[in-house]
């Protein structure tokens, strides 16, 4: 894999293996942080935001810029911006405030970020990421603290401190792995929230965050498919599902009085591999006969304005529940992604609730009430399906899949923002016959990033995305060599999208898939004609034409 | 390495103070009711305002950091201290994190090896040094109590007995009072020599076991070496748990350093990191059950935000709309 935006595989290994067992990388004895220069260089810094995608969104200061400018064009009076911004937030969000005040810098989640396990750089220690803001608001919102200014590691809010929290708080995806470390309870991701909030405010921004933002307030999702091309794409799908199956799957689109709204990220719909996972939503569906539609303007499960900001998560997110009530539907069934449900179940009922309009969710084909999602009233697709698998209600063929030797990702979100970890194991152990555990500091509530979330995705982000996929990508070499796993599964849209280069990067060979094209493989449909493919068109083991008499 | 000079010199300096106070002074009075009382003052109203600072300051959203299974299907396994479905195991998971340190048992140490490949070691002696501080520290406090009372309570005597359980010096060594040593000697070289801790340790962070470690330092040698007349200290004692004014009999000069230090911290805890004795207990991380899709948290300042509605895109896209087949509202 050649790219200017990242060093060659064989470079960045030599780079290890020169380190090693170090993780830390450069010299900085006697050197404080705060000396540690910030450089801007490429495949560390993600586009801004182009001009006409700030003015679209009534966002500040829309100018063409690039982080590797010496001057950044910052709004004038952008400092009291930054500081009334902060003080507002420190009164809104207790989160903030208490971690602000509570560090004891104990260091324990200094080697648990994937950002610092692949970069080595040391701001990238969360400790570290935090006190990048802790010493300005020491500075400016603690007297005592002021007085003791070298003391206490106090220090003023200029230009250079602006670059160093645009290059670090973009070198956070919000995973929260180091907030299950932290013995305070000290979340990094609330603090990369606000600070990208504030960074907003002045105009300092990221475009693969702000383009999808746009785009899905515009036309519903955030790859900015208009409705009539959605339709179309996934009416493809029905074909490619109708050639390889038999069978004809028949999907509906904003359809009033269904009793269940599906939505799911638009990467689904638009990109691979997250379309067969789409496919395999589809299959799933039509075998059990589900009573669904899909809407072309609630068309985006996940919400890239929880990148940018708690009003625009909101803003994204109200599509739910609006399209939800116009359609009259009884519940909203939610497909495979990550942050996606970090919003729906820690915020979407709090911001765009309460949902009185809808029904507590049940079952239509088990009668199991799903009790946890009484209130927000979404159910998500592991859940159901695993209750669906529970139930006896799946006619499935695991050994459809014997072609793949599985392992399971999980998602940040999902993982540490909601607690889902067995349903999603329990469907593949159902689909698959072959399924390895990566090792435990690595997965459940201990795993890794993709090294691409929340908004880092970008093309030109390259060199820090393999380095922050890296310790993912190490665990499943580690399955790979120990038991061969060559499928590496996911319940996330934007894993789906970053997972696939990182594997062609540490890992060759190694292919990622979605839950439910698994599922959907598995499926033994009712009037299908004999399966040899998967979804992806490639041979199944073991149903080819010559094994016939099996 | 001026970061970690200046605390201890500024340890020392303080020390100093009653030293010189006491020595060249005679400001007994200032030293043995003044201050004391000023320190405590500052310590509760300090403290008081940090916790009511911190608590009328809203929880917009439900942000557990879940780490364990949520209640979900009847036949999942849920984790209830990880993942609590209801505040009454929100409680139980603060408390473990109060008492037991939890999350901290947690630890790993990541190293780099051949390959290259990441490899995770367990390493629980942050947790166990963490551990040991604390626990010493709050048996050390209590035990100090029976400067306070004329007879001493129940608890507190059963604790003092249990500290001594080792019965091997005169008077009989107290296992806390090595612990407690052991432990601040521990945190301060782990800060030392390990690079990532020498880089992101601030003088803030040393500051605070120095005073302990004086503040221990001081009070060891005065019950094992120079064996201070422990008869005007208790009397002392009672004169400030009566809130009195009583002016102290003589008692040695280092008394007086251990005390003053004493005071020094306790003044110091509200405005420090030392307030994470309090805010521990408030971070929404923790202190929330996962339960935000059962049951409706509240955010009171939730803004109203004008969101582009379905009216909105279909006027936009109704022609494309009706062309692909798709239902409209308006024709």
């Amino acid at each position: 894999m050649s790219n200017k935006y990242a060093l060659k595989p064989d470079e960045l290994k030599k780079e290890f293996e020169q380190k090693k067992p170090r993780i830390p990388k450069g010299e900085f004895a006697g050197k404080d942080w705060w000396d540690l220069p910030v450089e801007f260089r490429d495949g560390n810094w993600c586009f801004p935001a182009k001009p006409e995608v700030l003015d679209e969104l009534h966002f500040a200061n829309p100018r063409k810029w690039a982080a590797t400018d010496k001057d950044w064009q910052l709004p004038a009076g952008w400092e009291k911006t930054i500081r009334d911004g902060m003080k507002d937030r420190l009164k809104r969000f207790r989160s903030f405030k208490v971690f602000m005040d509570s560090c004891v810098r104990c260091g324990a989640c200094a080697d648990k970020c994937h950002f610092f396990l692949g970069t080595g750089d040391p701001k990238n220690m969360p400790v570290l990421r935090a006190e990048l803001v802790r010493s300005v608001y020491r500075n400016d919102f603690t007297t005592f603290a002021k007085i003791l200014k070298n003391f206490s590691g106090s220090r003023t809010l200029t230009a250079d401190v602006i670059k160093e929290w645009h290059m670090y708080f973009h070198q956070c995806t919000e995973c929260r792995r180091c907030s299950v470390f932290c013995p305070m309870g000290i979340d990094t991701a609330e603090i990369t929230m606000m600070v990208r909030e504030l960074l907003n405010l002045i105009g300092v921004n990221n475009n693969w965050i702000l383009a999808p933002v746009a785009n899905c307030n515009r036309t519903g999702n955030h790859l900015g498919i208009e409705p009539h091309t959605f339709e179309q794409n996934i009416m493809s799908m029905v074909d490619d599902i109708e050639e390889l199956t038999g069978v004809t799957v028949n999907p509906t689109f904003n359809r009033k009085g269904a009793e269940i709204l599906f939505i799911t990220p638009s990467g689904d719909v638009f990109g691979d591999p997250g379309v067969y996972t789409m496919m395999g939503y589809l299959l799933l569906f039509h075998h059990i006969g589900l009573d669904y539609t899909i809407s072309t303007y609630a068309s985006e499960g996940g919400n890239f304005g929880m990148f940018t900001s708690n009003e625009m998560m909101k803003k994204i997110n109200a599509k739910m529940y609006h399209e939800a009530k116009r359609l009259g539907v009884k519940w909203i069934l939610g497909g495979e992604c990550g942050h996606m449900w970090r919003v729906v179940h820690q915020y979407m009922n709090t911001m765009n609730g309460p949902a009185d309009f809808l029904k507590e969710p049940v079952s239509p084909i088990t009668g199991t009430k799903f009790t946890n999602a009484k209130a927000t009233k979404m159910v998500h697709i592991a859940e159901f399906t695993a209750d669906l698998i529970k139930h006896g209600k799946l006619k499935l063929d695991p050994k459809r899949n014997d072609h793949l030797r599985t392992t399971f990702h999980d998602s940040c979100n999902v993982a540490r923002g909601m607690g889902m970890f067995e349903e999603p194991r329990y469907v593949l152990n159902n689909v698959c016959n072959v399924f390895h555990e990566m090792p435990e500091n690595t997965i459940k509530e201990q795993t890794f990033c993709c090294g691409s979330g929340s908004g880092l995705n970008a093309e030109e982000f390259m060199d820090i995305r393999m380095r922050g996929g890296f310790p993912r990508a190490s665990a499943v070499a580690h399955v790979r060599e120990k038991h061969k796993v060559d499928s590496l599964v996911t319940i996330c849209a934007i894993d789906r999208a970053s997972l696939p280069p990182l594997m062609r990067y540490w890992n060759p060979g190694v292919t990622v898939y979605g839950l439910h094209e698994l599922v959907g493989n598995a499926l033994v449909m009712k009037g299908e004609k004999k399966r040899t493919e998967d979804l992806r068109e490639n041979p199944m083991a073991g149903f080819g034409e010559d094994d016939d008499d099996e | 390495m001026m970061k970690v000079l200046k605390p201890l010199i500024a340890v020392i300096v303080l020390a100093l103070i009653p030293y010189v106070g006491i020595t060249y002074g005679k400001l007994d009075f200032v030293f043995a009711i003044v201050i004391p009382y000023a320190s405590a003052a500052i310590l509760v109203l300090g403290m008081l305002f940090r916790l009511i600072d911190w608590i009328r300051r809203p929880v917009p959203f439900r942000i557990p950091t879940t780490c364990g299974q949520e209640k979900s299907l009847d036949w999942v396994k849920t984790n209830p201290l990880e993942s609590p479905s209801n505040p009454f195991m929100a409680a139980v998971r603060v408390l473990s994190e109060v008492f037991l340190f939890r999350s901290l048992f947690r630890n790993t140490k990541a190293e780099l090896h051949g390959g290259p490949k990441l490899v995770y070691g367990s390493y629980k002696w942050l947790w166990l040094g963490g551990l040991a501080f604390h626990w010493s520290m709050l048996v050390i406090v209590i035990r100090h109590a029976r400067f306070f009372f004329e007879t001493l309570p129940l608890p507190v005597e059963l604790i003092e007995m249990g500290d001594r359980f080792l019965d091997v010096t005169v008077p009989a060594f107290y296992l806390t009072d090595a612990l407690a040593l052991a432990a601040i000697t521990f945190l301060v070289l782990r800060r030392l020599s390990d690079e990532k801790m020498r880089l992101l340790s601030l003088s803030t962070d040393y500051f605070p076991l120095f005073l302990f470690g004086a503040i221990a330092a001081i009070g060891i040698s005065m019950r094992y070496v120079t064996k201070v007349n422990v008869m005007p200290v208790k009397a002392l004692a009672l004169t400030l748990a009566k809130f009195g004014f009583d002016a102290p009999e003589p008692i040695g000069v280092l008394f007086y350093v251990h005390l003053f230090l004493v005071c020094v911290l306790l003044a110091y805890i509200p405005f420090s990191k030392l307030v994470h004795m309090g805010g521990i207990f408030l971070s929404p991380t923790r202190n929330l059950p996962n339960d935000s899709r059962a049951k409706r948290h509240k955010n009171p300042w939730n803004p109203d935000i004008k969101f582009r509605t379905y009216a909105e895109y279909e006027d936009e896209f109704r022609e494309k709309m009706k062309k692909a087949g798709l239902p409209v509202e308006k024709q």
